[in-house]
């Protein structure tokens, strides 16, 4: 029953796909996958876990570019799974969310995804039922293009990152629910207070504190799940995953953050890092010495160590509460030294929306030609006009980053993707060059630059005490499903209110991310959307079916940041039976 | 007996208009659940009194309705006797951003007679981090009464927390019956440092507290001999899960 649906599914997607997979060339290949509860060791505590083929991470699933594959999924839990390959574009039908694509996978069941495999680059795959992947159902995917990339690399490894909890993904969520703070171990103590009385003064301090104290927000409210372990290919920053090389070569270094809540700054000292994609799509080479992994995204890098000597892959929570940590050497057991991790940023209220970075005409797009210099007056200005009710008597010279002299005098450290004066903007930790957005230019577009034909407003919103996530306000459960009309270019305007970064996740379709540089804008599956800043992508809607739409936090898509999407209309052969979903079983 | 039947009859209807919510909510499973002690303490009298005291509450519920069981209770070690016992059921629900209302049943059952009440709350956290826990009752003899709870965190370091808290209680009018005056008639004024020894499960404190009774009250009290005012020694654990 199932296969034949399948069968026909594919089918169906061979004729709406049309010319593009010639079907002669294609290989098919078979692959299977079991689901199974797993035991995962982080060097720091053990813990039962679920996982793919008895392990967490699950394997290197590689593919070809123009391959049909086959996989056979086996559901040997005792409770519903399913697997969402993420990044990956396909029919909706293949795409793994309980609900919206399929029905989910029971337990004891088999289903096979059949799907052709029309891109190339680096992804991964993880559950999309209930916690199971907080809970380590991940795996990667590394799919080789059928021409070959064009930059030179002469080996290859996967580097996923995980924040591996002590705790179930369930029980996390109920204790957030019940206290949100639970796992913010973080928070400013008198002692803190007393550091700052010392050295902005008592005035200055307590202002800062009664400002806070006003909106009941935290400033050290940048990872909602602390305590948990970081992993680099299962491997703790104790257990050190090692990759070798030779001298001289170059080493591709697929970077993916499959971490349920946590992102990573990261870096490898004594090496720059080429970026050459970001999320499976190939970039302009852009040289660096850190980048900030959200969560979902993906990154390649080129690396080139000359020297017969270890190198530390480091990647340092964003809130910098632990570290993940990996080595590249020449030969297994070589070691290099282990950074201290850099202070722990503190948000601003620039991340609270309350600064002149929220304000309208902050259009990426316009960026590149904007005048940084002139900021300066604009800012204070607006400022005085400003609502100031929450904000009496701050002191704006010792709140940290908004020195607003420091950050407009060095140009490099001006990212548009964080609101002016934000306490997140990420600094290399060797005062060098730190990814953005900005630097990132696609290789060889894949849509053809035309405006696009509506906006769609998302506004990122959220209620961080009662620890309820939404999109204008309006959770999941009580939400419409946003209706998307096949053969439109969408532009979507995303607005976060919060004080929390977003990753936020279109499923089968690609996000074009505006960074001001029209057709070379990059294309991506998660946008990640900084505290008090609006970000615009834009999708070209060539998807028929139903989607997944969400906030790749595990526990705020949970929590109700997520929308169904709809695609209505396309090509016939392709949305038969699409939209009533009956068909399906 | 009777008191225990009227108890579960509260339960059981408390329950049953919850019901609808969670018949909706088991599809998406975001019923929560949590229960908490606040106090869970040995006290140690200036006078040699010794008691054991709790204050706790417990919940499930959606994020829109929660059914809220919160008790409190003084077992007068000496004499094993409660000094105060109540508990009570209600249904909870937001009305902003930090605040929620809620209504229901409260029974108050110590040594002595017993007292029903219909109570509405609410409760909340206040701006600059205070939590507030607040009601109204009307008792079966048609008295009014309130209480306030006040708490407040210091973090020593994010393991060690100083906790000042303070509860009021009020009449509108007295009922002498169960000892009590009209206007404000107790006070209790708590200082508990804390320690995380198991995450936010298990976090063990010392501390005193201070309490007091004012006018009718007081003199109720200093009738049967008690003192109208007593400091104690506390050793506890909050406890949550």
């Amino acid at each position: 029953m199932r296969i034949s649906f399948m069968q026909k599914a594919c089918l169906g997607l061979a004729m709406a796909a049309g010319v593009a997979l010639l079907p002669s060339l294609s290989v098919a290949k078979t692959y299977n996958l079991t689901v199974d509860k797993v035991m995962i060791d982080t060097g720091d505590f053990q813990k039962e876990g679920i996982g793919y083929n008895g392990k967490s991470p699950g394997p290197v699933l590689r593919f070809q570019e123009g391959e049909d594959v086959t996989i056979n999924v086996t559901n040997n839990l005792d409770e519903s799974t399913s697997i969402h390959w993420h990044g990956l574009i396909l029919p909706f039908q293949m795409d793994g969310v309980p609900k919206i694509s399929f029905p989910g996978i029971e337990p004891g069941e088999t289903f096979t995804y059949k799907f052709p495999i029309v891109q190339s680059g680096t992804y991964w795959f993880h559950s999309h039922s209930g916690f199971q992947e907080p809970d380590g159902a991940y795996g990667s995917i590394v799919i080789e293009p059928e021409k070959r990339d064009p930059f030179r690399f002469d080996k290859d490894y996967v580097v996923q990152f995980t924040d591996t909890h002590p705790h179930s993904g369930k029980r996390i969520f109920r204790n957030l629910k019940m206290s949100a703070d639970y796992y913010n171990r973080q928070q400013q103590t008198l002692g803190d207070f007393f550091s700052d009385v010392s050295k902005n003064g008592f005035k200055a301090t307590v202002d800062d504190r009664m400002a806070w104290g006003d909106m009941r927000m935290m400033p050290t409210d940048i990872e909602d799940v602390q305590g948990f372990t970081p992993l680099i290919n299962g491997k703790g920053p104790e257990q050190n995953w090692t990759g070798l090389f030779e001298p001289k070569e170059r080493i591709r270094l697929r970077f993916i953050n499959s971490s349920a809540m946590t992102y990573f700054d990261v870096r490898i000292p004594g090496l720059q890092m080429t970026v050459v994609a970001a999320d499976g799509n190939n970039v302009q080479p852009v040289t660096v010495d850190e980048l900030r992994l959200g969560v979902a995204e993906t990154y390649d890098v080129i690396v080139r160590p000359m020297d017969d000597k270890a190198y530390t892959i480091f990647g340092a929570s964003m809130g910098r509460t632990a570290y993940a940590r990996a080595t590249l050497a020449p030969r297994q057991g070589m070691v290099a030294e282990i950074p201290e991790m850099t202070k722990a940023p503190l948000l601003t209220m620039a991340d609270m929306g309350m600064d002149h970075g929220n304000m309208e005409g902050m259009d990426h797009s316009n960026m590149s030609g904007m005048d940084h210099s002139s900021m300066k007056d604009m800012d204070h200005s607006k400022m005085k006009s400003m609502d100031h009710s929450n904000m009496k008597g701050m002191d704006h010279s010792s709140m940290k980053g908004m020195d607003h002299s420091n950050m407009m005098g060095k140009e490099q450290e001006k990212d548009s993707f964080y609101a002016t004066g934000s306490g997140l903007v990420p600094t290399a930790a060797n005062g060098g060059k730190f990814l953005s957005y900005a630097d990132l230019k696609a290789q060889k577009p894949l849509y053809e630059d035309r405006d696009a034909t509506r906006e769609i407003e998302l506004r990122l919103t959220g209620n961080m005490e009662r620890y309820i996530w939404s999109i204008n306000g309006v959770k999941y459960e009580d939400a419409d499903p946003v209706i998307l009309q096949y053969g439109e270019r969408v532009r979507f305007k995303f607005v976060n209110e919060t004080m929390m970064t977003h990753p936020m996740h279109l499923h089968g379709m690609w996000s074009i991310l505006d960074v001001g540089a029209g057709k070379w804008d990059p294309i991506k599956h998660t946008i990640s959307v900084a505290p008090g800043t609006t970000v615009y992508s834009e999708t070209e809607v060539d998807a028929p079916g139903q989607w997944a739409f969400h906030c790749h936090l595990s526990f705020h898509m949970d929590a109700g940041m997520f929308r169904k999407i709809v695609v209505e209309g396309g090509p016939k052969s392709a949305s038969i039976d699409l939209i009533g979903n009956g068909g399906l079983q | 007996m009777t008191g225990l039947k009227k108890s579960l009859l509260t339960a059981v209807i408390s329950l049953s208009i919850l019901a609808p919510v969670t018949g909706y909510a088991a599809e998406t499973s975001n019923i929560y659940y949590g229960v908490q002690m606040e106090e869970f303490e040995y006290r140690y009298g200036e006078g040699g009194e010794e008691l054991f005291a709790f204050d706790g509450d417990a919940f499930i519920g959606t994020d829109e309705l929660k059914l809220r069981w919160e008790g409190s209770g003084e077992l007068d070690l000496n004499v094993n006797r409660f000094e105060s016992l109540s508990n009570q059921i209600a249904l909870q629900t937001p009305i902003s951003d930090f605040w929620d209302i809620k209504g229901g049943i409260r029974y108050s059952s110590p040594q002595g007679p017993d007292r029903w009440y219909a109570a509405v709350g609410l409760s909340g956290l206040a701006p600059q981090w205070m939590e507030v826990d607040t009601h109204l009752f009307l008792s079966e003899k048609g008295k009014l009464s309130a209480d306030l709870d006040i708490e407040y965190e210091i973090l020593l370091t994010n393991y060690l927390t100083l906790t000042p808290s303070a509860n009021i209680e009020a009449a509108f009018s007295s009922d002498r019956e169960i000892g009590v005056g009209s206007g404000i008639n107790s006070v209790e004024a708590g200082l508990r440092l804390s320690y995380d020894v198991w995450d936010r499960i298990l976090s063990p404190y010392v501390g005193v507290v201070y309490e007091r009774k004012f006018g009718q009250t007081a003199n109720f009290v200093e009738a049967e001999g008690e003192s109208a005012d007593i400091w104690y020694a506390v050793i506890g654990a909050k406890l949550m899960f």
